[in-house]
């Protein structure tokens, strides 16, 4: 027979606050696997653990802040990316990273995210964009896809989502990627990417969310959304599609454009200085 | 040229300026805002200001981000403070409530306009009182100071300064359209002798183990916060936390943080209240102002005096916490109380409410400042 192996330590102990578990997510959730990429880009980085900082803003996403054993706050819904941008102006050494969802930071924070893509500031944000607002039990938000359904479209959503990747874009940010929970590797190596690259840097992950969006969708379960990301993915690479065609649609053999969106050096946001003399 | 931190001199000074340069002498090195008259001055002098000592200004998208960066670079450490008016508090309102509950010093200059609304941007008002005591949702306290002079704009913006680390929350600076458009004399002492209070941090280093962030074993009930980056793994939350900082939604341990918060201000209130008293000598009829009325109501109790009036004034430098012992005291050998405030009766509600009894107002919802005669008609009328 062969021998059982016990784990004395699980390799992310140091970064998962253990006292804290179980968490409140939802079986099926995406969030930790996210949280997870997230956890082991850390582990992979440069910069020691005490330097990363995560601010979470409200909402399922928003609680990643609340399970990581780093300097994290869990701040006001949408107030995240304002709050980092403190952190990080105040003490440039730190690697500050925003984990929210959309909601959070397309829908309440969206102001904040816009403009901080614009001055470019150095943060990394990682965004569960699982459609809705899950926190709050399923209404529709600024990311939900037409025809979609929510607690507060019961008759689908009629709204042009977001597309996120090309609003970042067209705002300026350093750094731009979609992917979903599918994507795990994508995710961990965009994320320590992030850590290193000058300027704002947005990371979109869509993540299943059975309980606020898949219950009003006829989504089953969290596996049934992860088989949907992996049959409808296309990388931006491999195929040429417009803007228009990279807005998230779930009706039927729509693809979802995934990858790196942007990767470009502009200067980041930087205090003014004063003329020496 | 690049100037020193600390302007030691005597200067003839906006009062707007006043406020920036008592931030950059505290010690303040980080400012975010959103322009809104009449505090601009304040943001376009720190501007300038801050580049000069190595600090950080940034100009946001609005009050709601304003207010949270200056929470998260209080986080990180630093003296942070942003500036506004009236509709601009109304929007940080929010985050000052994040503040209050993570126990983040930092400081909002608010120079009152004449609201509700937009209401009259360039001239002046009173009317934030109550909104800078209970404009957030819940119950919590916070500090308020009312400057009456450049000069007070100077040195009120480093006492709140060192109020809100010493309290671990954030300080407000009301102040209003006339005292921060008015230029007159600062003096701005030796940088030796400006106070400055250190935030209280943990005693030990971090030794890996879940550090009680908000184990408050000290008596000032203030507890000793780590900034980001020190090796403590910390988590705030804005959610009601035990000890540790950690979410617990459990109705005991919200009325024992919600509490604490409360009683941390109440308890530490002698150290925190600042007033002045003014012809208190065999004074049977006391005048309660604060901020540019106080100037005119010292005006009118002079004129009183020299009409043989017994007229006092007690000047609130302090707004909040409410000086609720020196007025009762006070109220022992006083015969009547009158405010004035450029509003419709803020503070003479809660004069009221300490003394129990009607409180004459002397008011004006805004616009103008109150002149002296309003509040000299209203001392005579009570003396005959
Ligand atoms: C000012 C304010 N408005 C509304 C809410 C209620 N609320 C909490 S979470 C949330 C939505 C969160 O959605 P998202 O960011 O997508 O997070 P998810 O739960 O989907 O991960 C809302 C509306 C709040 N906490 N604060
Ligand atoms: S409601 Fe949705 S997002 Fe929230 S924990 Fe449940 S599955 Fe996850
Ligand atoms: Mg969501």
């Amino acid at each position: 027979m062969s021998q059982a192996i016990v784990a004395e330590k699980h390799p992310l102990d140091d970064l998962i606050r253990a006292d804290r578990m179980p968490h409140i997510w939802c079986p099926g959730c995406g969030i930790g696997i996210i949280m997870r990429c997230y956890a082991q880009a850390i582990l992979d980085s440069d910069m020691p653990i005490d330097k990363h900082i995560v601010v979470s803003g409200i909402g399922c996403s928003g609680r990643v802040a609340g399970y990581m054993k780093l300097d994290s706050y869990h701040t006001t819904h949408g107030r995240a990316i304002p709050f980092a941008t403190g952190l990080k102006l105040a003490n440039p050494s730190l690697t500050v990273s925003v984990f929210s969802g959309d909601g959070d930071l397309a829908a309440i924070g969206g102001n904040h995210l816009i403009h901080a893509a614009r001055r470019n500031i150095d943060l990394t944000v990682v965004c569960i964009n699982n459609f809705n607002f899950g926190m709050t039990g399923g209404q529709v938000g600024p990311t939900t896809p037409q025809g979609a359904f929510g607690t507060t479209a019961p008759y689908g959503c009629q709204e042009l989502p977001f597309n996120l990747p090309g609003l970042l874009k067209a705002c300026g940010a350093n750094f731009v990627s979609r992917w979903t929970a599918v994507h795990v590797r994508q995710v961990r190596d965009d994320i320590q990417y992030a850590f290193s690259k000058p300027g704002f840097a947005f990371i979109e992950v869509l993540a299943p969310c059975p309980i606020g969006f898949g219950k009003s969708n006829g989504i089953d379960d969290g596996l049934e959304e992860m088989e949907m990301y992996r049959d409808r993915s296309v990388h931006i690479q491999e195929a040429k599609a417009s803007e228009e065609e990279m807005v998230i649609d779930l009706r039927a053999d729509h693809p979802i454009y995934v990858g790196r969106f942007v990767d470009r050096d502009r200067p980041p946001f930087k205090p003014a200085e004063a003329l020496k003399s | 040229m690049t100037r020193p931190a600390v302007l030691t001199g005597k200067h003839f000074m906006h009062g707007d300026h006043a406020c920036a340069e008592g931030a950059l002498a505290a010690g303040c090195r980080f400012f975010a805002g959103y322009p809104i008259t009449p505090s601009t001055e304040i943001a376009e002098h720190l501007a300038a200001r801050l580049p000069e000592v190595d600090g950080v200004f940034i100009q946001m998208e609005d009050e709601l981000a304003s207010m949270a960066t200056i929470l998260g670079a209080s986080a990180a450490g630093a003296r942070s403070m942003t500036a506004t008016s009236g509709p601009g508090l109304s929007l940080m309102m929010e985050n000052l409530g994040l503040g209050v509950m993570l126990e983040l010093p930092t400081l909002v200059v608010d120079v009152m306009r004449g609201s509700p609304s937009t209401g009259l941007p360039t001239l002046p008002g009173q009317s934030d009182v109550m909104q800078a005591r209970w404009g957030s949702h819940g119950d919590f306290a916070v500090i308020a100071y009312s400057p009456w002079s450049p000069q007070e704009m100077f040195d009120l913006t480093i006492l709140s300064f060192n109020m809100a680390d010493l309290y671990c929350v954030p300080a407000i600076l009301l102040a209003d359209e006339v005292v921060g458009h008015m230029v007159e004399k600062v003096t701005i002492p030796p940088e030796d002798k400006i106070d400055h209070i250190e935030r209280k941090k943990p005693s030990k280093p971090a030794d890996g183990s879940t550090y009680k962030s908000y184990l408050v074993e000290d008596p000032d009930l203030v507890p000793a916060l780590p900034f980001a980056g020190e090796g403590y793994h910390i988590h705030l939350t804005g959610l009601t936390h035990d000890e540790r900082g950690y979410p617990d939604m459990s109705a005991e341990t919200h009325d024992h943080l919600v509490r604490r918060l409360f009683e941390k201000i109440q308890k530490n209130a002698n150290d925190i209240i600042r007033v002045e008293g003014y012809e208190l000598e065999g004074a049977r009829i006391m005048v309660v102002s604060y901020g540019c009325t106080a100037r005119s109501a010292h005006s009118a109790v002079l004129q009183a005096r020299a009409k043989g009036i017994p007229a006092g004034l007690l000047r609130l430098v302090s707004i909040w916490p409410f000086p609720e012992c020196i007025i009762r005291d006070l109220s022992k050998s006083i015969d009547h109380f009158i405010v004035a405030e450029m509003n419709l009766g803020q503070v003479r509600l809660e004069v009221e409410r300490v003394v129990h009894r009607d409180v004459i107002g002397v008011h004006h919802a805004g616009g103008a400042m109150i002149p002296p005669e309003p509040i000299l008609a209203a001392i005579e009328a009570v003396a005959k």
